[in-house]
């Protein structure tokens, strides 16, 4: 009985020095930002590797997710009389949350992974120590420019997501199901607005990309310098990144909507 | 460099080092000296915390007790700047090599003078092509890592080692895994480049006969503790047993062969637990 | 690894792509609404029960969208609603006599304020209030009403 309260107390503990490691490591890496910014050309380099190499997945995506979300709104609003509605309903849900968090889990998925193997391998082949030797800061060098090309590419992601998505409602909507496009889009319109919808939509996305960012960075850099270890800490890293993710979602929401 | 390492000054030092790895003292009270211009190898069985030591020595890691100074200064009381800045001064080169994976040979040997300096990039190439002229590799300059064999990898970490004119370079385990021709190669350049360039060198390795070829001056670690210390003929000549062992390569003696356990008839009788 | 400049145009095309997609957001989703709001002026309009009528909602005269609902608010004195209008700018010619309705689009739609055009040559001023009003259409009341009628 002891021993299970003590390795419970353990583990606990244990826990709660991880929390704070990750803390202090985005402490330190929003503390680099701003000298960062003065090579582009690393950020660069990572908005690729994140970014754009993330874009296949982000449209395919959204264009299914679009195209469900149509016709499963269909199915239900026309029961009401409300036909014409769907496109306020795919419009909403892309732009305030399954842009945003989808995306993101996406991201986590995609990107997220990677960067954690890859900042995980070069630890475990004593390429940061050697950095280290080299006078040169690997929290800086290396994950910095990462984690600014996180939170720098997941808003632009998302943004894509958004956009596709309608597109893909809009292709169902009235190229399928036969709704008149201008009522698909006017009701939209004046439902939707700029300040509530779309910006909040993009301070989430901003906020996601952060945690996902700084999340697989520090399953990376924590990692133990193993394969096992490496291929633990990609897994735990895309595990908690979308458990955040989607934790701060309904955080965020509950603000921003209240 | 070479008017500030006369011979016989100290350029590394440890009193009393202290560092433990969970309740496991690795190093119980070390102390070395490090001599300007020559070659200084640490010897030990595997495990005897040989890579610590460098570790130590670079700043990476701060001991629990002792002091380790490098040039005279306290590396665990230096500021992150200061610490950075003699790091500079010194060059490391790492078991597998640590060459990153996503350069070529040429940007590897060129990242530390392109975050260093803002030196122009035809001068930048001539440095690099001059370092891997010293190590031989002038024409695997656009290999990548992956395309490189272990010794040459090496050679290449070790011309990346070089390039900022380091005061100091340290070698961890510099002939682990490498075929004879490699190996003797790598004593070549290491002895080579300390004289050419007036480097001074740290060489920690279990590799007896390649280290006591190019050492000046060998310390011997086992249990935490520096159990002999000398010129390489002072060491053969040396009767202790702990030498002895290790130079002879004895398997049992005052390093065990086996792990500590109780005893195997108490092991086999009981038949209980792991 | 791709190279440098390769890598540089896709992340330019890649930026391009995400700014224009914020674009497509604000301009065709939203349709920029409360960012490109015409010039306009304010009219009030006190009404017995506003429904379900909210804020933002259109002001529609002969089925043309003319303006949009700004505030609405409870006046403590009458206790009626007090819904002020925005018109835009373009129509500053609506009679002064003009008459004021909440209808709901559709039987559950969205309700909106319809405007019925006076006979009087004095326009509308800004500032100015609508006096004939007609309330929100309250479906209870009118189920309820229709039974009471039906007993007689």
């Amino acid at each position: 009985m002891t021993d299970f309260v003590a390795a419970l107390g353990q583990r606990t503990l244990f826990g709660l020095q991880g929390v704070g490691r990750a803390v202090l490591l985005m402490a330190r890496l929003l503390a680099g930002v701003p000298a960062a910014l003065r090579r582009p050309r690393l950020i660069i380099e990572q908005v690729y590797a994140v970014g754009v190499l993330s874009m296949v997945i982000i449209v395919v995506s959204s264009l299914f997710v679009g195209m469900v979300l149509a016709l499963q709104g269909y199915y239900t609003l026309v029961d009401f009389g409300a036909a014409e509605s769907v496109g306020t309903l795919v419009a909403l849900s892309l732009v305030r949350e399954l842009g945003p968090v989808v995306t993101a889990l996406l991201f986590a998925g995609r990107a997220g992974s990677s960067l954690t193997a890859e900042v995980g391998l070069m630890k475990a082949t004593e390429q940061l120590s050697s950095m280290e030797m080299m006078a040169v800061d690997p929290e800086k060098r290396i994950l910095v420019p990462r984690f600014i090309a996180s939170f720098v590419s997941v808003p632009l992601l998302a943004a894509v997501f958004s956009a596709v998505g309608v597109l893909g409602g809009y292709l169902v909507a009235v190229g399928m199901i036969g709704i008149d496009a201008g009522s698909f889009w006017s009701n939209m319109q004046a439902s939707v607005t700029v300040r509530d919808d779309i910006l909040n939509g993009v301070i989430k996305s901003v906020a996601f990309g952060f945690v996902a960012g700084w999340i697989a960075l520090h399953k990376g850099y924590e990692a133990e310098p193993t394969s096992l270890g490496v291929s633990r800490a990609t897994t735990m890293g895309v595990v908690h990144a979308s458990l955040v993710v989607l934790g701060l979602d309904f955080l965020l929401t509950a603000l921003m909507f209240d | 460099m070479l008017a500030d390492s006369s011979p016989n000054e100290t350029l590394v030092e440890a009193r009393g080092l202290v560092f433990r790895r969970g309740s496991r003292a690795i190093f119980d009270g070390v102390d070395i000296d490090v001599q300007a211009g020559r070659v200084t190898a640490i010897m030990g069985p595997s495990g005897s915390g040989k890579t610590t030591l460098l570790r130590l020595i670079g700043g990476q890691l701060p001991p629990h007790a002792g002091s380790v100074r490098v040039e005279g200064h306290e590396i665990s009381a230096l500021s992150r700047p200061d610490l950075y800045r003699l790091r500079r001064r010194m060059g490391m080169l790492f078991q597998s090599g640590a060459l990153f994976t996503d350069l070529s040979v040429f940007d590897n040997v060129a990242f530390p003078i392109r975050e260093h300096t803002d030196l122009p990039e035809p001068l930048v190439r001539d440095l690099v092509l001059l370092k891997l002229q010293a190590v031989g590799l002038r024409g695997a300059r656009s290999l990548m890592p992956s395309e490189l064999s272990g010794g040459m990898a090496r050679r290449v970490a070790l011309a990346r080692a070089i390039t900022l004119d380091p005061v100091l370079v340290m070698y961890d385990e510099p002939f682990t895994g490498q075929d004879p021709i490699t190996m003797g190669v790598l004593v070549t350049l290491i002895r080579r480049l300390n004289d050419l360039l007036g480097l001074t060198s740290i060489v920690v390795s279990h590799d007896v006969q390649e280290t006591m070829a190019i050492a000046d001056y060998v310390y011997v670690l086992a249990d935490g503790r520096v159990i002999a210390h000398g010129t390489p003929d002072d060491l053969r000549d040396s009767s202790s047993e702990w030498v002895r062992q290790f130079l002879d390569a004895t398997p049992d003696g005052p390093v065990p062969f086996h792990y500590p356990a109780r005893s195997l008839e108490a092991d086999l009788f009981d038949g209980e637990g792991l | 690894m791709a190279s440098q400049r390769t890598i540089e145009i896709w992340v330019g095309v890649f930026v391009a792509a995400g700014l224009a997609a914020l674009m497509v957001l604000a301009l065709q989703i939203a349709g920029l609404t409360e960012l490109r709001q015409p010039p306009g002026y304010q009219v009030t309009a006190y009404f017995d029960n506003v429904g379900g009528l909210r804020e933002k909602a259109p002001v529609n005269m002969a089925g043309v969208r003319v303006g949009r609902v700004e505030t609405i608010e409870l006046d403590t004195e009458s206790y009626q609603a007090r819904v002020v209008l925005r018109i835009d700018e373009r129509y500053n010619r609506i009679p002064n006599d003009t008459a004021a309705a909440i209808y709901t689009a559709g039987l559950l739609g969205e309700q909106y304020v319809g405007l019925e055009a006076g006979w009087d040559d004095e326009p509308l001023a800004a500032g100015g209030r609508i006096g004939d009003t007609q309330s929100a259409v309250v479906l209870e009341r009118i189920i309820g009403q229709f039974l009471t009628g039906m007993g007689d």
